[in-house]
């Protein structure tokens, strides 16, 4: 039963619902229940590192991959840009500059070159 | 929590607006390109509104579209926005002794805003939970600030991507400009060598696991980089006084 373009129906609203909830689950998961305990050692140590990795794991593939493969030419707007809001963090140590720096590099060749 | 006007008037509450207005234009852009995406893929204005304001996470929106799209059964839908979101499952770890004193449907409320840059400004700013009333007014307070600013520039975006649909062609890439964001709160995160190590080792094992289905390639880096540098703190002692 796929979905007809356009049309809502209760079948997709149900999920959009159960697809929010999950969302409060998983940003919930461990202060739902206030029973109480504690965070082994090595779980609080390994808070220090998660955060950026996940983030990292996020975003490699973003810029590097068109639909699961690596880029295989150098060609492309999205390298030349998080390069350069890379470089503009360091710069200026603002997330908005990397934005802005970012953009500038990757709009011209990307609309421009089509990169 | 917005409600509360003692909150809204809290100087920490303008430190969060003020800490999050650089991320707007990054989440607003992503809000943008993923209300433009949802329409664009077949989904009705009325199913795009839902899910921009009733979901609330652009990766597990992003990851659900298609399967909607395709009819998939709800499970498996509902577990691939699970295995997307689990990095939340893990800040909710982190977050749990800075809210447990509130009541459940307070705590229900704070997590639920609670994306992932609100989570890294927060727990910059605030790197220890307080049992000093006074300091756990001023943090929810910051909480408040910044999550109530994202979550509003994100529903804005999506609503205007919706509205603009066939204005907007997929083809300027302006989605880009979210991960630029993520990009430049990655860079910020990089304070020590284990963290970079950290940031490294998780996004080649990323690119790496990438054929995995579900996105499980997100969860199977960040588990390769954590125990990598939980290993590497023990062979080297020094490391840990400078990563608290």
């Amino acid at each position: 039963m796929s979905h007809e373009p356009g049309v809502t129906d209760l079948w997709t609203m149900v999920t959009i619902v159960g697809l929010a909830c999950v969302t409060v689950i998983a940003r919930c998961f461990f202060f739902i229940s206030n029973r109480s305990w504690n965070l082994p050692h090595w779980a609080q140590r390994g808070l220090q590192y998660a955060p950026i990795a996940a983030l990292a794991a996020v975003v490699l593939p973003e810029v590097v991959m068109t639909n699961g493969h690596l880029v295989a030419t150098w060609a492309d707007a999205r390298l030349f840009g998080a390069a350069a809001g890379a470089l503009g963090f360091y710069w200026k140590r603002d997330v908005l500059i990397t934005i802005v720096v970012g953009m500038a590099v990757y709009l011209p060749l990307h609309i421009g070159l089509g990169w | 929590m917005f409600l509360r006007r003692a909150l809204r008037e809290h100087p920490d509450f303008a430190q969060g607006l003020r800490d999050t207005w650089p991320q707007v234009p990054g989440v607003a852009a992503w809000g943008l390109m993923t209300g433009v995406a949802m329409v664009k893929s077949g989904m009705s204005v009325v199913e795009a509104l839902a899910m921009a304001m009733l979901v609330f996470a652009g990766s597990s929106q992003l990851a659900a579209i298609p399967l909607l799209v395709a009819g998939a059964p709800m499970w498996i839908i509902l577990a691939t926005g699970f295995c997307v979101n689990l990095r939340f499952v893990v800040f909710s770890l982190h977050l749990r002794p800075y809210l447990m004193h509130l009541p459940l449907w307070e705590r229900l409320v704070h997590g639920y805003l609670t994306a992932d840059m609100s989570y890294v400004l927060f727990t910059r700013r605030f790197p220890h939970p307080s049992a000093d009333p006074a300091q756990r007014i001023a943090q929810e307070a910051y909480l408040a600030g910044n999550c109530g600013l994202n979550w509003f520039s994100w529903v804005i975006a999506s609503v205007v991507g919706v509205a603009l649909t066939n204005a907007i062609p997929t083809s300027w890439g302006l989605g880009f400009a979210g991960i630029l964001c993520l990009v430049g709160i990655l860079c910020s995160l990089a304070s020590t060598r284990l963290r970079l190590v950290a940031a490294s080792v998780a996004a080649v094992a990323a690119v790496l696991t990438y054929a995995l289905p579900l996105k499980l390639n997100i969860i199977a880096a960040i588990a390769v980089a954590v125990l990598l540098c939980l290993s590497l703190e023990k062979l080297r002692p020094d490391n840990k006084k400078v990563a608290t």
